[in-house]
């Protein structure tokens, strides 16, 4: 066995520290710019899609609703059965693979813009700053003493975050629940326990997350966050501070002469620390907390502007185009790497057969469950008898009658009904009888095929059975 | 009610499950008084490998927190509910009384719409659509593993689709059936009947009374041997309900068709169980399915 030694690095002990850290309050300030109104396009996109869905309509339901209690999905066109998992699975490999592909490509752009953790934040923060004011209004309605006005807006921001939070629960009940009915039961207090259940934990979780854990949850808790990391390279675009233009940082003038002065670029104004929503020093280059939302970028460019020096101090690039000093040109040429490429082709190859599937799916299912019991029997009239039962699953919105055959045997017939009604988004277990003419088969199991189609319709489907005949 | 078979072993399993959790509490406490020197360059001053550092990050104390709200969870979770050793827990929490809890529960929601159908009569009951559809799910699960999906029977399990009943086919003796089993119970009879040669007469007899294919010499000599059945199956061999013996005089061969089954049958008898439902089923869904069973044979389907 190998023994690894542990060295101490140099020896300059400070302070005893404990093993846990205290939270320190991280109080955002607020920022504008290119990037912020992008985070903003995208929590205006995505909420009004969470918000909103539930509340569309498609012919005489909700467009979109999960019914659990059914076992039926809802995703406006389509109903999909439990049987459809492949279609949850498919979407889950997609989302994962493009957060892949965007990671090596941009680093944390989902972090910094998609993610509800950032997107809620984003609203919650937008509350505070309504309510309390910003940063350094924030730190000192902390830092003073418990008085009239200090309680009424702490209170006045709770109400409003409760209101926002618990508005986000109802919304994701209304997924699985139909949501009018469940705002009629709410309006005439006469909600389901368990729905009540549901919507509280996912407004207390909002509450929770978007109010009080925020950046704890990016830099504790997120599994993404830690194998994020495992996909950036060298040529990724991060949030990044060019060091060799920036330094030596300090205050100066506006017109000061900064090759006099023997300055870089950067005036040490501290405001892409105070924008920081995981408040970190960028210009002590990458860290794990950073979740490349952009906000000091936005900020620097301001203070930039305003000194009159060029934009980009601190800017989207990649660590090789930081270190070597390339041209944007440069960096767009080192995207085209083979993680990016297999990322693309994977995702794309997947996406088609998804979309390819879903536009050549037929709207019904059938399981053949061959009866245990009774293998075989010699019925009058000289026939053989098999026992089947075949569970249909109606995937369309309209009763249908569906017509059942059967091919692969000499003779072969359904000796029960042939034609089976279902009702709209129904399955229904049919006992079927298929008979051939007694000694037309040798003796042992035959491959039989059910063939059922919709009399209405194209929806036609094979199932693949086996027909025993006995010795 | 203990899984355990020596005492020893509750205890032995009581004391790891808290040992473990008392260990959990203590390393909890040892790590959360626990300083270590910071550096500078924010490492922990440890170095692997000749350059690689641990950077220092240390955990939230809430986090800590997290950690002792879960091991007061598990000492209430281990007082209210059994896990251990064979302590019952405060609770007296078990899946069989939870089970049993929810089966009245699910017979108390659905009791309205029993009561629907208990109202009626069992022939109107057949034709009740909602009531067949429970008829018919009612029977997959409790019956086809017998009488098969189609209700057609197999060999030595009797079809319940047709005309031809061993008990009675009235819905009131169906619903008898069902709840208290049938016993069907056919002796060996090769001593009543006589010699092997007498016995294969017999059968050629029986076979005969249906129109089947036979030696009609034999059926002539096993004609009188007969009486010997005819005990149970009547003189004609019609059977008899109220004791449950087939008609032989008919197409239906429960137990197989041919010489050699009803040789076989006349030598060794037979018995066949009808197993009772009643501890299983409530008597109104006995009715339905009742219902169900009935309509199969007296209702054409649509």
């Amino acid at each position: 066995m190998k023994v690894i030694p542990i060295v101490p690095l140099a020896d300059d002990e400070g302070e005893m520290q404990s093993l846990y850290e205290a939270q320190k309050k991280i109080y955002p300030r607020s920022v504008t710019g290119r990037f912020a109104w992008w985070r903003w396009a995208f929590v205006w996109l995505t909420q009004v899609i969470f918000y909103g869905l539930p509340w569309l309509e498609w012919g005489h339901r909700q467009a979109v609703l999960f019914d659990l209690e059914a076992r039926r999905f809802y995703i406006f066109g389509f109903v999909l059965y439990p049987q459809d998992f492949i279609y949850l699975t498919a979407l889950l490999v997609i989302s994962a693979l493009s957060l892949f592909l965007f990671t090596a490509v941009a680093g944390r752009l989902w972090c910094g813009f998609a993610c509800p953790q950032t997107v809620y934040t984003e609203m919650f923060l937008w509350i505070e700053r309504k309510v309390e004011g910003d940063r350094t209004a924030r730190m000192k309605l902390d830092s003073q003493p418990m008085s009239m006005e200090k309680l009424v807006k702490k209170w006045f921001k709770h109400i409003l975050w409760g209101a926002l939070a618990m508005w986000t629960g109802f919304t994701f009940v209304g997924y699985f629940t139909p949501i009018r009915e469940l705002g009629l039961e709410f309006l005439q207090t006469r909600m389901g326990g368990w729905e009540v259940f549901w919507v509280l934990f996912y407004a207390a979780a909002t509450y929770g997350n978007a109010g009080f854990l925020r950046e704890q949850v990016c830099k504790y808790m997120c599994p993404y966050a830690r194998f994020q990391s495992a996909m950036f390279d060298k040529d990724t675009l991060v949030v990044g501070y060019d060091v060799a233009r920036g330094e030596p940082r300090g205050a100066r003038s506006r017109k000061a002469d900064i090759k006099q002065l023997q300055l870089g670029h950067c005036v040490d104004c501290s405001l892409c620390v105070q924008v920081c929503p995981t408040g970190i020093d960028i210009r002590e280059g990458l860290q794990y907390e950073c979740i490349g939302c952009a906000a000091c970028v936005d900020v620097c460019d301001g203070v930039m502007d305003k000194m009159g020096y060029p934009r980009g101090l601190i800017r989207f690039s990649t660590q090789n185009a930081i270190k070597r000093g390339w041209t944007r040109r440069e960096i767009w040429g080192h995207i085209l790497r083979p993680r990016v490429l297999i990322y693309t082709a994977v995702l794309g190859a997947l996406c088609l057969a998804v979309a390819f599937s879903l536009a050549m799916r037929t709207p019904l299912k059938v399981d053949v469950v061959r009866d245990r019991a009774a293998l075989s029997r010699i019925v009058e009239g000289g026939k053989l008898e098999n026992v089947y039962r075949l569970q249909i699953m109606n995937a369309t919105e309209r009763p249908q009658i569906y017509r059942i055959g059967a091919e692969g045997l000499q003779g072969i017939a359904v000796a029960s009904e042939t034609e089976v009604s279902v009702g709209p988004a129904e399955s229904r277990w049919v006992a079927v009888r298929l008979q051939i003419p007694y000694g037309s088969a040798a003796p042992g199991s035959h491959p039989i095929y059910f063939r059922i189609g919709a009399a209405s319709g194209d929806a036609h489907v094979s199932e693949k059975s086996v027909f025993l005949v006995p010795r | 009610m203990s899984d355990f078979n020596a005492n020893f072993w509750s205890v032995w399993v009581a004391a790891i499950t808290l040992a473990g959790i008392i260990g959990c509490a203590v390393l909890l406490w040892v790590t959360a008084k626990t300083k270590v020197p910071s550096h500078s360059d924010n490492t922990t001053g440890h170095v692997w490998d000749e350059d690689l550092s641990e950077l220092n990050n240390p955990m939230p104390r809430w986090w800590m927190w997290l950690f002792v709200i879960t091991i007061i969870f598990g000492l209430l979770y281990l007082v209210a509910y059994p896990g251990l050793g064979s302590y019952e827990g405060q609770l007296k929490w078990t899946t069989r009384g939870e089970h049993a809890a929810e089966m009245k529960q699910a017979e108390a929601d659905l009791a309205p719409l029993y009561a629907q159908f208990t109202a009626k009569k069992v022939e109107d009951l057949a034709g009740d659509a909602n009531a067949k559809a429970i008829g018919e799910r009612l029977f997959m699960n409790n019956c086809a593993q017998c009488h098969g999906s189609d209700a057609r029977g197999s060999k030595g399990f009797p079809s319940l689709a047709d005309k031809d009943w061993l008990h009675g086919g009235t819905p009131d003796k169906i619903i008898e059936t069902i709840t208290k089993g049938r016993n069907g119970a056919m002796p060996p009879m090769a001593a009543a009947v006589g010699s092997a040669d007498d016995v294969k007469n017999v059968a050629n007899y029986v076979l005969s009374l249906s129109g089947a294919p036979h030696d009609s010499l034999r059926a002539q000599l096993g004609k009188p041997k007969f009486a010997a059945c005819a005990a149970c199956h009547g003189a004609d061999g019609k059977g008899n309900q109220a004791v449950g013996a087939p008609n032989l005089a008919d197409n239906t061969w429960l137990h197989g068709y041919g010489e050699q089954a009803i040789v076989n049958m006349i030598n060794t008898g037979k018995t066949n169980v009808m197993p009772a439902q009643e501890a299983k089923l409530t008597e109104a869904q006995i009715r339905v399915l009742a219902a169900y069973v009935w309509g199969l044979s007296n209702i054409k389907s649509p």
